[in-house]
Order: structure tokens, then C-alpha cells, then sequence
């Protein structure tokens, strides 16, 4: 098997991962479970080409990408804090209506259903990193990724700076933790909560747009896959730790790229079984993680 | 010079008034105790001062100037500030950020952590409030944690602190520290108000009090020219609710037997130490006492919900100081628990719902573990009529009632079937003057047909008027014994606040 090259896999599969996760984790600082990463992602996959086709430029599909993300955020949260409805259902609501809604929008404004590959839209470009390139082995696995892929890589520590070393992110952290804490000290929970699902829209909008503009440029129904809440899993499991969830996320990515490698080796073991391989993994080194914090504080 | 005046302070609340026209002053550089029994309306006031309960009449003046305080932060930006009873700490944060939060100092877009315990090491040190500002909050002793409260109002260059009842989770050593520290802050020209219920902290650190009693002020007093029964007396009342007293009968046999039992509290100190007492049937024994010397340790012990670390208890000649809540309900106990909306009823359940809850589980209501809807109905459909619950039917939600009636419903559930023993533990608190005498009478009913009742009170006037036998409870010991008709005020009052003890148990032993 070629080592180099599921190194390189694992990273591209990862990316995704880490934007959801790190904006699963925001909302689990502010207090909410957010089962719409989904949705938000999807959307952000479909606003992704969609804009960048009429625009007629992958990076402003980009961006257009983030900001449809926002705006599902922004909904969700004008749902669940302003109109108080349930979170789950609420968020329920927004991955059917991603799902419906982007199919519907592909069949009346482009007369297609299943794909969408509109003619002449660019994928990413690749990013060849100065130096880091021409290293043999490490430049192969580092280097020639989608740029996406290297935001996803400064978005990690990114977030851990801004909810552990500025004042905005301690606000974030005490609204999740002790609201009431929060609201005496004269801090605004709403606020911090409409913050932090709008900024988590926007990272799964990115996301959206890796799965859709990073590798081939087309939206497919329902690409984003469950990476939604895959990634929620992670943050739950890292009690939403910007390193730990990342460290989850990346494991994921691993096995996931191992398992479509194993499968087209043509082993004895059952395509199906390979497939639960990633999600088998992530669990069982989450709860050997969280076994041996919990053995160290001595029972 | 006055800091603080309230005038015309009402607030309703359905069913309830919780302060009825409250004129409430305090002088600057003191410390104001706030003193009443629990419902009393001590921290509603409070509520209503920083902002957190809106007023439906009543004006508030601060250094003579009429304020206006829609909610936390505009009365924290007139420097009326708030350590509340429950702490607001986030718990995974060190000490420093959680005095800070909030009004972190900054650094562009960060917190500048350096300046931020610096300041907080400061306060720490110049307020003899010892606390790590590293040290994560979550770590802490409770008595730390409070001190990081107080940190953070002065944080905040709070002028007049308001205590909500500080020592209720506090070792005796770090009542004494907190102490030190209140007095060291009205030295340098602060203000405290201290909401308690406990006499000993009124008459150890403050200079005035003004005592509550259902919504409305009793009196403000000078601690220094009191004493402290004068304020116990006023705590529990002199407005006499005339009730039909039947003739006392004989006292039939022993129903309730308690022989020298020990209980600790949540923080493991001895709250219940050494009671012996006894109830016989058809007999109303009331324990008097200032609320918090032990009361409710000693009901949660008898009706099975806290464990006895040593002593017995007997119900109906049986031993049951190890049993469970339902063997001694199936003994014949039946309980009137001081909270009703917390341990009396499901608030959210229905009415139905919440009368078979001691009883859902045997027949006619369970059938091979299945309930039986129908008698439920009935069931409740009879309770409603017999005791006047006016409700629109059966499938109410209990949430929706006023006090009176929840009260109803908690008084109907227990008394449905003839108990032998019943508990009735302040049943009457924040009822209006209708419902209290529906309580009072159901007492008299039962006391009639023989039920032996031990009736926990913080109202002077209730059990003077029910009870057969009186007896006082002083930190978690009885120190005195009477009839009705040989209690006096004076006496009663004495005994409460835990002075002339050692000379009645002179005159016990006198016989």
C-alpha cells in the first residue's frame, strides 16, 4: 500500500472535519447542541458551485459558500434562542430542508437532478508550499492540497486561541458552562449564542465548499454524508477540546482513507465491515482517551 | 445619612404577596440585616433591588435620588451588587476570570491576563479575601468560592452589598472570616445588607435590622439596644388568627416514638443532636424554633428521605429507623413537606396525577402493575369535592393553581386516608388567611379522630393556638418543654434564640 499516499488522503478527508468540529464545538460552548452542522454544510456545498458557476469564480464561490453557511446559522439561531424552538427538532428541520432544498433549487434553476457539474467551473487550484514541497516524502503528503485544506489546518488553533485567550471567547465559554454566571456578571447570552452558531455556520459553509469545489468541482444530493454529525460525535467525545476533537477528527479521516484502500485490495474481509472501520476506531480511541483521564483522577 | 430607601414596595406573585407596601431604609457604612422567616418576602425585596424582579408598585431611592433598576447591570452600574445564595461561578475558570468576567481588562481583542490577576491578587490581599487567583474555581471549598463572589463585587467597586443568606453553606470558621471581611468593607465606607434567618448573625456583625413577616415589615431596630428574642418574636409573629380549639382528650398510645437521634446536615455537620420526644394519638405535639436549628434535618429524618446517624425511631410499634419513605407511609405516615412546590407536588404533572402519587401503586389504582385510570378519577374527583380544591376538574395541571390550592391538593393527598401519624411541617407558609384556616381545621379533624401529629412551625401564634404540647428546638437540640397554656411569648421567645436554657432545664429538672 502506498503509505505516502494515504497520508496525503487522510488530510483531504480530515478537512471537512475539522471545520464542522471546530464549529460543532462553538455551539457546544455556548450550550447548544447543534445536529444542523449537517444542513449548514450542505448548503454551503451547494452555494459553493451554484455561485460560483453564475460568477464564474471558484473563490467567490467560496466565499459565497461561508456565507450561505452564516445564514443557516443565523436562521438556526433566530429559530432556537429568539423563537425558542426545540434545538433538536429545529435542527432536524434545517438538515430536510438542506437536503429538499438544494435538490429542488438544482432541478428548477438547472434542470438536474442527482449531480450537478455545471461546464467551465474551475476546481481549486493546488497549493504547492514553498520549500515543504520539495522535501521528498513530506512535500508529497504536506504539499499539492486544496488551499481549503490548509485553512482547515490554521482554523484548529485558530479557534482554541479565540475561546481560550480572548475576552469574546471566555464570554462564549461562560455562557455554555453557567449562563447564569454570565447573565449576572452583565453579559448578553443571546448574543454570545447567535455569535457562536453564526461563526459555526460559516465553518460548515467551508466545509461544504472542500466537498464541493476542492477535489472536482460538482454538488451531489446529500454529499456531505453524515460528516455532520460525525464530527459532532468527535466534539462530544473530546468534551469539545479544540486539540482532542481535531486529533479525533483526524483519526476519522485516517481510517476512513485506509478503509477505501483496503477496499480495493480486494482483502477477504467484507466491503461493510471495512466501512464501519473508521467509526469503530474513533470510538474505541475515545473511550481509551477518556478511560485513562478518568483513571488518573483515581476512581 | 440614608443610602438606601425603598417606599411602597409591593410585589404580587399568583396567589401570593410576596411584599405588601415595604418601606425599607439603610444608612450608609452599616451593615443591615435583613431578617424573616423563609417566604417571609427578605429576598424578593432583594430581587427587586438589583434588578432582578420588576415591582408592581414602590419606588426605590438611592443617596435620595429617585432610580430606576430594569435589571443586573444597571443596578451593578449604581453599584448595588449581589453575592446570590446560589453561587454564579463557572466552575472549569480560575478565580481571576471568574471575578473579571465580564469586565476583563484588555489588550486589543484579548483578555490581558497578566493585569487581570494582578488587580484580583490586589483585592484579594487588600480585603483579607484569601484565594488563589490561578486556582481553578472548580477546586475550591465552598467557603473559597464565596470569597470569589465577594471579590467579584468589589471587583466591580460594588458600594452596597447584598448577602442573600452568605452563611447558609459555611462552616462556622469561615462565618467568622466572612464576618471580619463585612466589617472591614462598611469601614472603608461600604454598605451591607445581610438577608439571614439566623439570629446569632444578626445580633455578631450588624449594626440595624428590619424584620419581615408575610410581605410585609414588622419593624426596624437598633441591634445594640435589642435583644434577640425581642427580634425572634418579631420574626415569628403576634397577629393572633383565632382558631376553634376542641377540648383536649386524653392522649391515647404512643404513635411516634424518637429516642436520641442524631442527624447530619448536607455539609455533614451535626444538625440534629440528641432529640427524645414522643406523639400519642389524637394528640397535636408543635416544635417551635427559629428556622434552620435542625427542623428540617430532623423531618427529612423521621419521614425516611435523610439517613440517622444514631438514635430510633418508632412509628405505630414498629422499628423503622432504617426504613424507606413508603414502609413507614405504609405504616400509616403521612407527610406535609415544607416545600410544596419542590417535594410536595409534580408541578408539572395533574391534579390526579398528584393525589395517587403515594398510593398509585397499590390497588384499586395499580392493577398487575398496570394503573387503573378510573379510580383514579374517582379518586380524585371524591378529593376535590371533600376538600374544596377549586380547580376546573381532575386533569389540571397542579402548575396552574395558586398557592392555597396547591396547598389543598398536597393537604387531600395526605389526609385522604385516615393517617395514624402525619408531619406537618410549616403547612401554612405563604397561605392566605382562608386556606390557613382550612389547614388549621383539617389539623383539629384529624387531632379528633386520633391522629397523632407533630406540627414543625415557625409561627408562634399557629401553634400556640393547635398545639397540645409545645416543644422548642435550639441548634439541633429541644430545650423546652410546655403546655399552651403555661407558654408564654416572653418564654417561647427566650427559649428561641437559644438564651435562659440553662435555667429552664433548671426548672425541668425541678420538675
Amino acid at each position: 500500500m502506498d503509505l505516502v499516499n494515504l497520508a496525503a488522503a487522510t488530510l483531504r478527508i480530515s478537512t471537512p472535519l475539522l471545520m464542522v468540529g471546530m464549529a460543532g464545538l462553538l455551539s457546544y460552548q455556548v450550550g447548544l447542541i447543534n445536529i444542523a452542522l449537517e444542513g449548514m454544510m450542505l448548503g454551503g456545498a451547494f452555494a459553493g458551485v451554484v455561485i460560483g458557476y453564475e460568477l464564474g469564480s471558484t473563490w467567490l464561490g467560496v466565499l459565497g459558500a461561508a456565507l450561505i453557511g452564516a445564514v443557516l446559522g443565523a436562521l438556526f439561531a433566530l429559530a432556537v434562542i429568539t423563537l425558542r424552538a426545540n434545538l433538536i427538532v429545529s435542527g432536524l428541520a434545517l438538515n430536510f430542508l438542506a437536503v429538499g432544498g438544494t435538490a429542488y433549487l438544482m432541478d428548477i434553476l438547472y434542470d438536474q437532478s442527482g449531480t450537478l457539474a455545471p461546464q467551465g467551473l474551475q476546481k481549486l487550484p493546488t497549493v504547492q508550499l514553498p520549500l515543504i514541497h520539495d522535501i521528498p516524502t513530506v512535500g508529497r503528503i504536506l504539499s499539492g492540497h486544496s488551499p481549503l485544506v490548509y485553512v482547515s489546518w490554521v482554523l484548529v488553533p485558530l479557534t482554541a486561541i479565540f475561546l481560550y485567550r480572548t475576552v469574546v471567547g471566555g464570554h462564549i465559554r461562560a455562557v455554555g458552562e453557567h449562563a447564569e454566571a454570565a447573565r449576572t456578571a452583565g453579559i448578553s447570552v443571546r448574543r454570545m449564542q447567535y455569535l457562536a452558531l453564526i461563526l459555526g455556520g460559516a465553518m460548515c459553509g467551508l466545509a461544504g465548499a472542500h466537498l464541493s469545489l476542492g477535489d472536482l468541482p460538482l454538488f451531489r444530493e446529500r454529499m456531505t454524508n453524515d460528516r455532520g454529525f460525525i464530527a459532532l460525535a468527535a466534539v462530544y467525545f473530546a468534551a469539545a477540546r479544540p486539540g482532542w476533537t481535531a486529533l479525533a477528527c483526524l483519526l476519522f479521516g485516517f481510517f476512513e482513507a485506509l478503509q477505501f484502500r483496503l477496499q480495493l485490495q480486494k482483502t477477504s474481509i467484507p466491503n461493510e465491515f471495512l466501512q464501519m472501520l473508521p467509526y469503530l476506531m474513533v470510538v474505541l480511541a475515545l473511550v481509551v482517551i477518556s478511560a485513562r483521564k478518568e483513571w488518573r483522577k483515581g476512581w | 445619612m440614608t443610602y438606601l430607601r425603598m417606599t411602597g414596595i409591593t410585589k404580587y406573585y399568583p396567589g401570593v404577596v410576596a411584599n405588601d407596601g415595604v418601606d425599607f431604609e439603610v444608612e450608609e457604612g452599616e451593615i443591615h440585616a435583613l431578617v424573616g422567616e423563609n417566604g417571609a418576602g427578605k429576598s424578593t425585596l432583594m430581587k427587586i433591588l438589583y434588578g432582578m424582579e420588576k415591582a408592581d408598585a414602590g419606588q426605590i431611592y438611592l443617596r435620595g435620588e429617585l432610580v430606576h433598576i430594569p435589571n443586573p447591570q444597571a443596578a451593578i452600574r449604581l453599584g448595588i451588587d449581589m453575592v446570590h445564595q446560589h453561587f454564579e461561578l463557572v466552575p472549569s475558570m480560575t478565580v481571576a476570570e471568574n471575578v473579571a468576567l465580564g469586565h476583563e481588562p484588555r489588550r486589543g481583542l484579548f483578555v490581558d491576563r497578566a493585569a487581570m490577576i494582578e488587580r484580583v491578587r490586589a483585592l484579594s490581599e487588600q480585603f483579607g479575601l484569601r484565594v488563589d487567583p490561578a486556582a481553578v474555581v472548580a477546586d475550591l471549598s465552598v467557603g473559597e468560592q464565596q470569597r470569589v463572589e465577594i471579590l467579584k463585587l468589589l471587583y466591580r467597586d460594588a458600594r452596597l452589598l447584598i448577602l442573600d443568606e452568605p452563611s447558609a453553606v459555611l462552616t462556622p470558621q469561615e462565618v467568622d472570616d466572612l464576618f471580619a471581611v463585612l466589617r472591614r468593607l462598611v469601614a472603608e465606607g461600604r454598605t451591607a445588607i445581610l438577608i439571614t434567618h439566623k439570629l446569632r448573625e444578626v445580633m455578631a456583625v450588624c449594626d440595624r435590622a428590619t424584620v419581615l413577616r408575610r410581605g410585609r415589615v414588622v419593624g426596624t431596630v437598633r441591634v445594640s439596644e435589642t435583644q434577640p428574642e425581642t427580634i425572634a418574636r418579631m420574626m415569628v409573629g403576634r397577629e393572633l388568627e383565632v382558631v376553634r380549639r376542641t377540648t383536649a382528650q386524653p392522649p391515647g398510645e404512643p404513635v411516634l416514638v424518637v429516642h436520641n437521634l442524631h442527624v447530619r446536615d448536607d455539609r455533614d455537620l451535626p444538625a440534629v443532636r440528641g432529640v427524645s420526644f414522643t406523639v400519642h394519638a389524637g394528640e397535636i405535639v408543635g416544635l417551635a424554633g427559629v428556622e434552620g436549628n435542625g427542623q428540617r434535618e430532623l423531618v427529612d429524618a423521621l419521614v425516611g428521605l435523610r439517613a440517622v446517624e444514631s438514635g430510633e425511631v418508632v412509628l405505630a410499634h414498629q422499628p423503622v429507623t432504617e426504613a424507606g419513605n413508603r414502609r413507614r407511609r405504609a405504616l400509616g405516615m403521612a407527610i406535609i413537606p415544607e416545600d410544596r412546590t419542590r417535594q410536595g407536588l409534580s408541578a408539572p404533572s395533574t391534579l390526579t396525577e398528584n393525589l395517587v402519587a403515594t398510593r398509585y401503586h397499590r390497588p384499586p389504582f395499580s392493577r398487575g402493575g398496570v394503573l387503573a385510570l378510573r379510580p383514579m378519577r374517582l379518586f380524585a374527583q371524591q378529593a376535590i369535592r371533600q376538600f374544596d380544591i377549586r380547580v376546573r376538574g381532575p386533569n389540571v395541571r397542579v402548575r396552574t393553581l395558586s398557592g392555597g390550592n396547591a396547598q389543598k391538593v398536597v393537604v387531600a393527598r395526605e389526609l385522604a386516608e385516615t393517617p395514624r401519624v402525619l408531619i406537618a411541617a410549616q403547612p401554612t407558609r405563604g397561605l392566605d388567611v382562608g386556606a390557613t384556616q382550612f389547614v388549621h381545621e383539617e389539623l383539629l379533624r384529624l387531632r379528633q379522630v386520633g391522629t397523632g401529629i407533630l406540627l414543625i412551625s415557625a409561627d408562634l401564634d399557629e401553634l400556640l393556638a393547635l398545639a397540645d404540647r409545645l416543644l422548642v428546638i435550639f441548634e439541633g437540640q429541644l430545650v423546652g418543654e410546655m403546655t399552651p397554656e403555661t407558654a408564654t411569648r416572653e418564654r417561647l421567645g427566650l427559649l428561641m434564640a437559644g438564651r435562659g436554657v440553662a435555667a429552664e432545664l433548671e426548672r425541668v429538672a425541678q420538675g
